[in-house]
């Protein structure tokens, strides 16, 4: 079966590769374009470890065809620093020590980014609702959260 | 395994028709969890997305015409349609995590036919039209036919639902969708129930239609139920008859999501939230 040739913007960077109709958006960027920032938890859209942006979409990569996103634009957590200088988002996250294992940090950093962009002043509850489809096993979420309302303060410039 | 994305509905509905194989790629949210599972082995995905009908919302003398592949997050951000279609809104919203809602479809929420399926209540509820294509052209029926059962439709050889017509909206009419489910959020109805009314200038039910979710092999539209709101002015005998009506057409399964006798409880108690919702909204218009 021949492969499929696909090229599509990756954190800024048009990108080229060929993928097979059974590998994902997640097995692509993973295993194709070696960015192995994105997590693959539970494969089924469940866990959140997966998350990207697609066309300013927040979405699971595990539930999309790589052959699906010809010249679609992907974001995933190797675009959020800005070369050394971490996203606020980041640097919350380490000051609040809100990870322990960390395999689900990129996925919810991405999911965050993605709520204070549309949402600068979110309250804790939209968080909480905006990032139910981000697992964590760890942490217990409360310094996520916490995390992610005082960058969201910060970035407000509280 | 073959991946299609043709661009007009004619090249899709040929590609369905010549692979007995096929299958409708939209959302992907329950078609790649099956491929992974390995409950289904097509030789060819036909992706719908490309075709610009099915992801545009039209607007027309207070008709709504909804591509099939439209998202959760995309008509959640249209303002025109919420303001109508409220209780659609809702129910769809309720399907899965922001991740999902940025992929998950009205289209494939009906097709997959799980009877558990939040949108398709509240789609039966508003009469919805679901617009469907197919080798012998198209053809227009209620939504309530398109699925029979679990993972079970109506579809034909080469059929796929390209959208859903919403019918204008008599004055005074608004619509609700709630559902039971254990936690707060990212779950399967346990019971749902999407109800929509019209009021009189008197503010005394003149039109409803009820469906139920989750109590049967597909979901379930209730006249008895609608029948005891028309003619009353929605108050608590009305509603009490109602709770009644719905709970004796609930015919649940027992499994570990709740019992039959709780769904069937439960599914009164839906039904009279529900319609207390969808009463504000039409005395708000």
């Amino acid at each position: 079966m021949a492969k499929y040739h696909v090229s599509a913007t990756v954190n800024g960077d048009d990108v080229e590769f060929l993928c097979e109709p059974e590998q994902t958006l997640l097995d692509v960027l993973r295993d194709e374009l070696h960015l192995t920032g994105t997590k693959e938890g539970c494969a089924s859209g469940d866990c959140g470890a997966c998350s990207v942006m697609l066309d300013g979409r927040l979405v699971c990569s595990c539930l999309l065809m790589g052959a699906e996103v010809g010249d679609r634009n992907i974001e995933t957590i190797e675009g959020m620093a800005n070369g050394e200088e971490l996203h606020p988002l980041q640097q919350k996250f380490l000051d609040y020590a809100a990870l322990q294992c960390g395999y689900c940090t990129p996925g919810i950093l991405v999911a965050a980014k993605a709520l204070l962009e549309r949402n600068p002043d979110p309250t804790e509850t939209e968080t909480r609702f905006w990032l139910a489809g981000n697992l964590c096993r760890c942490t217990g979420y409360d310094k996520i959260i916490r995390a992610v309302q005082d960058t969201a303060a910060e970035m407000r410039g509280e | 395994m073959r991946y299609e994305a043709p661009e007009t509905m004619e090249a899709a509905v040929e590609l369905l028709s010549t692979d007995d194989s096929a299958y409708v790629l939209a959302g992907g949210t329950d078609l790649l969890v099956q491929l992974r599972a390995e409950m289904i082995d097509p030789g060819l995905v036909v992706d719908v997305k490309q075709i610009a009908q099915m992801r545009s919302v039209e607007q027309e003398n207070g008709v709504f015409r909804v591509g099939a592949a439209v998202s959760g997050a995309e008509l959640g951000e249209n303002e025109a349609f919420k303001l109508v279609w409220p209780g659609v809104v809702e129910a769809f919203e309720l399907i899965g995590s922001t991740q999902i809602q940025g992929r998950a479809t009205l289209g494939g929420n009906l097709c997959n036919a799980s009877p558990a399926a939040d949108s398709v209540p509240a789609m039966i509820a508003a009469g919805a039209i679901a617009t469907i294509h197919g080798p012998d052209g198209q053809r227009d029926v209620p939504v309530e036919v398109v699925a029979t059962g679990p993972g079970q439709t109506s579809l034909g050889k080469g059929e796929l639902v390209g959208s859903f017509l919403f019918p204008e909206q008599p004055p005074r009419t608004g619509d609700g969708y709630l559902r039971f489910i254990p936690r707060t959020e990212m779950d399967i109805a346990v019971v749902g129930v999407g109800i929509c009314l019209s009021l009189d200038d008197a503010g005394i039910c003149n039109a409803a239609k009820v469906s139920l979710g989750a109590v049967a092999a597909r979901a379930l539209v209730v006249k008895e139920a609608a029948d005891a709101l028309i003619g009353t002015p929605v108050d608590d005998a009305a509603l009490a008859n109602l709770a009644e009506a719905a709970s004796a057409a609930a015919k649940p399964i027992d499994d570990k999501r709740g019992t039959k006798e709780f769904r069937i409880q439960v599914t009164g108690v839906m039904a009279r939230r529900a319609a207390a919702i969808a009463l504000a909204r039409a005395k708000s218009k």
